[in-house]
């Protein structure tokens, strides 16, 4: 699902590859036993491994490694069973060492994949080309000085997995899909929370423009995004921004540049004077890691079910679309829900109504699934009275908002409201007499051939009925006495 | 491979090390006499021959996920030159 | 005034036998030390009050007939070894002021055995040079002099103030490091023992790190006795270094039992080149003789590629040596010099220029250098490839030898108005020593013979990969033979 912009010479591509930084969940850190603990005190997560203290040595927490191999399993990657970690060398106030602890050349996972859903109901695939192991920085803080910075140290040495897309998205729609899909995975796995507020997930995305068919044009890189919308928003801009340079006869320049929300706008960063040199070379103080066929194979199998086997399962199981059941799988709280849901209603009633009404509300709320004010029992009340007929669907969302606001069940609305549907035929066709003895001349003219006026009767009927009357019923008999 | 002062501030910088002019002909000068010794290295047919990644047969140990350190700001801080709120201090970062 | 020259066995059977108390032990070496180290400049720091809470708690523990390995015995720490609280320096300026809040592995141990620590010892600065010039508290003298000359003599590098103490009776052991030669070197030059362990032997937690693959502690001692004494205080997995070897550490002293016969020494014709000083020949083949008429059997053997480990060694070594420095940043510790009106930049560069000697900053470009873009193949890479190649020459002759005999260094201590025409000069002193800490392998120096200026010549032993009980039984063989009896007037 391309997305091309119209520029004025024509049509651009855009080319989008993503780097993701996700944090791994874990109690204490990959080189070091300091707590990972989000909100400590300045410096109170950090060893003197972390503020790298003269003489101090990394030891690898086995968690990392194991929530690296799993993220790769789940992306159908290949493992590596001999991974090398690197030193890349740089200096900044919030990397202690003077290098930060990363691989190189050999990463613990290769290449892989990421199938994205795509609204029309397609599946784009992404390649990744890799994931590694790496130390996350300290803070720095400039805002409480004019001329001073402050380094929180706390973040310093978390474990962060890289993972590292083929350059294969071309929209933003696709970049966006694509940070959902990863996201919903490792948080399905449990292998990072996938907290883009909070940072444990972070987006660099490299944006290209090119006519199709032609080369890559040069890519600029945008840091550290950390929300979808934004990433969104990111890429669009700066596409246009990199087709508006070259049309106007300008080039590229390669760099590296900010998303500012606020406006809307990436903006470089003050650009680094030197080309960075890392100096990658084996960290002396870490042999090569070595892992097992058997300890991946155990790994495999003790993986949870996935997104992708999910939608399918859904798909197979409850008729779902791809797009409905790609939208439940996003999240392991929908599916809990749905499931919750499809285990005693129609699933496709039930889809419906959660990915369309619950959700609808829920976003103009702010508010999670797992804090919803209706629960899938709840919920589900409401979907057996919409089965067996006690209200019809419009009434049912009207129930749903009193449900949101009383916080009473379905039936109780219900009966308090006087809202059971008349289904009885004998009660319906008295209403349509009493509004067909008041509209004669109505229809006179529609048996004359305005067909149009039909839709006037079912709406006198269900006004009449105060809205309880069942909409096929009125069809149903409508068209029978208007005959 | 010769190095001149031009080399030794590219590397100086690279390094975070100040150096005079006076002081980059002079490293030049002896950094080159270094390289040109080492290189001799050239000679040794290394075909095939492995990188040594290390002399002794160790596995790289694992770590247990626990928290066994930390906690300790104070003595985190407490060598830095400057420091508040339990913070390191330093001249503003240009970004 | 006899206390000070007794072993760190003799000492421990006193203190045991109650012929003298740990008390007077620490007292007698730090009154010595107040007399001496004003010239000597052997320590940047001395640690009197601990040292006397030390020896007092020996005491006690002592009396009631407990107590560690080496309880109340005297220990000098090179001052690359972080001590909780004690001024830590690497003799070097951008350190200045740093007390850590941890202490090293290996001196934990050292002081869970019962040891007093007397203070901490000059080197060379970050570990790097053989003669303990570049340090920023000065140079150490040698307490051996020429016959017949009063100029001061160099103790050799990087653990200079180590040996020297040692050999003047400051302290009857002292922790050094070796990453090319550093305790050996020293030893040789100062007519002690120094052992450099196998790799993986001893923890580096908490040594301040020049090169990581190499870096080694080790003891600095009178004898070989007292060097395996310390080995069983010093060696030991420990899981917070991950090079650490998780291997059992045996009883070093049992194993001196001085038999060796039928052990098999090889004699690498390499380390023979042309032009090597003839009394240092005459020392080596003395040495051959000696383990000969102790029942060894002498073997010819080709280390083909000793020529290139030098050149190996200052490649690998700066390498990590740029990276592990890179942490003198003013940032956390040490030295801060703060340019007016500078940034973040500005104070890293004015602080690491002010902060490193000459020599630390030479070695960072270089190792900057060999890492950076383009060169990276061509030299670090190279040079760890030949470095495969010396270990597996070491690996062949070691199928057909249990130890291999050499000279420590080529020459006796230099003066200090020495000064090499260029650095080159200055590291081949390290040329035998380097490729055993390139292998990782053991490698132990004792003083071979006196030359006719009477200064220590040391010969050097290497063994096998954490066979250091071979190795040090084949030390005091040849020790007991030698019968070394040179003392600095």
């Amino acid at each position: 699902m391309s997305q091309m912009i119209k520029g004025n010479t024509g049509d651009w591509e855009i080319v989008i590859g993503l780097e993701v930084h996700a944090q791994v969940t874990s109690n204490s850190k990959l080189f070091s036993g300091a707590s990972t603990l989000f909100g400590n005190e300045p410096n109170a997560n950090v060893s003197f491994v972390d503020a790298g203290m003269p003489g101090m040595l990394p030891v690898i927490n086995a968690r990392a490694i194991e929530q690296a191999v799993k993220t790769g399993l789940a992306i159908n990657a290949q493992i590596n069973l001999k991974s090398v970690f690197d030193r890349k060398n740089y200096f900044y106030a919030d990397l202690p060492q003077g290098y930060q602890i990363s691989q190189f050349l050999d990463p613990i996972v290769g290449k892989g994949e990421v199938l994205l859903d795509m609204p029309d109901g397609s599946v784009k695939r992404v390649g990744v080309t890799r994931i590694h192991l790496e130390q996350d920085a300290g803070k720095s803080l400039h805002e409480y000085n004019p001329k001073f910075s402050y380094i929180d140290l706390n973040r310093a040495g978390v474990t962060l997995m890289e993972i590292v897309s083929e350059p294969d998205m071309r929209s933003a729609d696709e970049a966006a899909a694509y940070l959902k899909k990863l996201r919903a995975i490792v948080r399905y796995i449990g292998a990072c929370d996938g907290d883009m507020e909070k940072g444990s997930m972070r987006c660099d995305a490299n944006v290209s423009v090119r006519k199709p068919g032609g080369e890559l044009g040069t890519r600029c890189e945008i840091k550290n995004v950390n929300s979808v919308r934004f990433l969104h928003k990111a890429i669009e801009y700066e596409a246009m921004r990199q087709v508006e340079i070259i049309e106007s006869g300008g080039k590229i320049d390669q760099q590296t540049r900010l998303f500012d929300s606020a406006k809307g706008e990436t903006r470089t960063m003050r650009s680094k004077e030197d080309a960075h040199d890392y100096r990658y070379f084996p960290d002396p103080d870490l042999l090569p890691l070595e892992i097992t066929q058997d300890y991946v194979d155990a790994l495999k199998k003790s993986l949870p079910e996935l997104p992708d086997q999910r939608k399918q399962r859904y798909m197979e199981k409850f008729g779902l679309s791809a797009y409905d059941a790609g939208v439940i799988v996003g999240e392991q709280e929908y599916a809990q829900y749905y499931e919750q849901l499809a285990a005693k209603h129609d699933p496709k009633l039930a889809a419906n109504w959660m990915t369309g009404e619950l959700f609808g509300r829920l976003n103009k709320l702010g508010v999670d699934i797992t804090e919803s004010p209706i629960s899938a029992d709840a919920l589900g009340g409401l979907l057996g009275l919409i089965e067996d007929n006690t209200i019809s669907g419009k009434i049912a969302k009207d129930v749903l908002d009193l449900m949101f606001e009383t916080g009473k069940s379905a039936s109780a609305i219900v009966e308090e409201k006087g809202l059971r549907q008349v289904t009885d035929t004998g009660a319906i066709e008295k209403v349509i007499d009493e509004v067909m003895a008041g509209n004669p001349d109505k229809v006179a003219e529609y048996r004359s051939g305005k067909d149009k006026l039909f839709g006037f009767f079912v709406g006198q009927v269900m006004k009449l009925s105060g809205g309880k009357a069942n909409p096929a019923a009125v069809n149903d008999l409508l068209k029978k006495k208007l005959s | 491979m010769a190095l001149d002062s031009q080399a030794v501030a590219k590397i100086a910088r690279l390094a975070r090390i100040k150096v005079s002019e006076e002081e980059k002909a002079h490293y030049a000068h002896e950094i080159s006499g270094i390289l040109q010794w080492v290189e001799q290295l050239g000679e040794v047919n290394t075909d095939g021959v492995p990188m040594l990644t290390s002399v002794s047969e160790v596995k790289l140990p694992w770590r247990e996920d626990i928290v066994t350190d930390g906690n300790q700001q104070e003595a985190v801080v407490k060598n830095a030159p400057a420091s508040d709120y339990g913070c390191f201090v330093v001249p503003k970062v240009i970004e | 005034m006899t206390l000070r020259t007794l072993t760190l066995s003799a000492m421990r059977d006193g203190l045991l036998k109650k012929e003298f108390s740990a008390t007077e032990l620490a007292g007698a070496h730090l009154d010595a030390i107040e007399k001496i180290n004003p010239d000597m400049n052997a320590f940047i720091t001395i640690t009197r009050d601990k040292a006397m809470d030390m020896a007092k708690n020996s005491d006690a523990k002592l009396a009631k007939g407990q107590g560690g390995l080496i309880e109340g015995i005297p220990v000098g720490v090179k001052d690359l070894f972080c001590t909780k609280d004690v001024l830590t320096t690497a003799a070097s300026h951008i350190l200045d002021g740093f007390k850590p809040q941890y202490e090293s592995t290996v001196t934990t141990n050292i002081w869970n055995q019962g040891g007093v620590m007397l203070g901490k010892l000059n080197l060379d600065e970050f570990a790097m040079g053989s003669s303990n010039m570049t340090s920023h508290y000065g140079p150490v003298k040698n307490p051996w002099k020429k016959k017949g000359s009063d100029a001061p003599l160099v103790p050799g590098g990087s653990s200079g103030g180590s040996a020297a103490a040692v050999a003047a009776d400051l302290c009857p052991i002292a922790l050094g490091t070796d990453t090319g030669g550093s305790i050996r070197q020293p030893a040789s030059f100062c007519g002690i023992v120094g052992i450099k362990p196998t790799y993986g032997r001893c923890s580096r937690y908490g040594i301040v790190a020049f090169a990581s693959s190499l870096d080694q502690a080790g003891p600095i001692t009178r004898n070989v006795r007292d060097s395996a004494i310390m080995l069983n205080v010093m060696c030991g997995h420990d899981a917070k270094d991950s090079t650490s070897a998780p291997i059992a550490v045996p009883d070093f002293e049992a194993a001196l039992t001085g038999n060796i016969k039928g052990k098999k020494i090889g004699i690498p014709k390499e380390y023979r080149p042309d032009g090597i000083d003839p009394e240092i020949n005459a020392m080596w083949d003395n040495g051959i003789k000696l383990l000969k008429e102790a029942g060894a059997e002498i073997i010819d053997i080709s280390l083909p590629h000793t020529k290139y480990a030098l050149a190996t060694y200052y490649i690998v070594a700066p390498a990590e040596c740029s990276s592990n420095l890179a942490r003198y940043d003013g940032v956390r510790f040490g030295l801060r010099v703060m340019p007016e009106k500078g940034n973040l930049n500005d104070m890293y560069e004015a602080t690491r220029a002010a902060g490193f000697g000459h020599e630390v900053k030479r070695r960072i470009m270089i190792g900057t250098y060999v890492l950076s873009a383009g060169y990276y193949d061509a030299y670090y890479k190279k040079a760890q490839r030949v470095r495969w190649l010396i270990a597996n020459d070491f690996n062949e002759a070691f199928k057909k030898v249990d130890a291999i005999l050499t000279p420590t260094a080529p020459s006796a201590a230099f003066g200090f108005d020495y000064k090499p025409s260029d650095p080159v000069e200055m590291y081949l002193n390290d040329v035998f020593t380097v490729p055993t800490s390139l292998a990782g392998l053991p490698g132990i120096s004792l003083p071979g013979a006196l030359n006719k200026d009477g200064l220590p010549l040391g010969l050097q032993l290497i063994g096998k990969a954490f066979d250091e009980e071979g190795l040090l039984n084949v030390a005091y063989a040849l020790e007991q033979a030698i019968g070394f009896k040179g003392k600095p007037v």
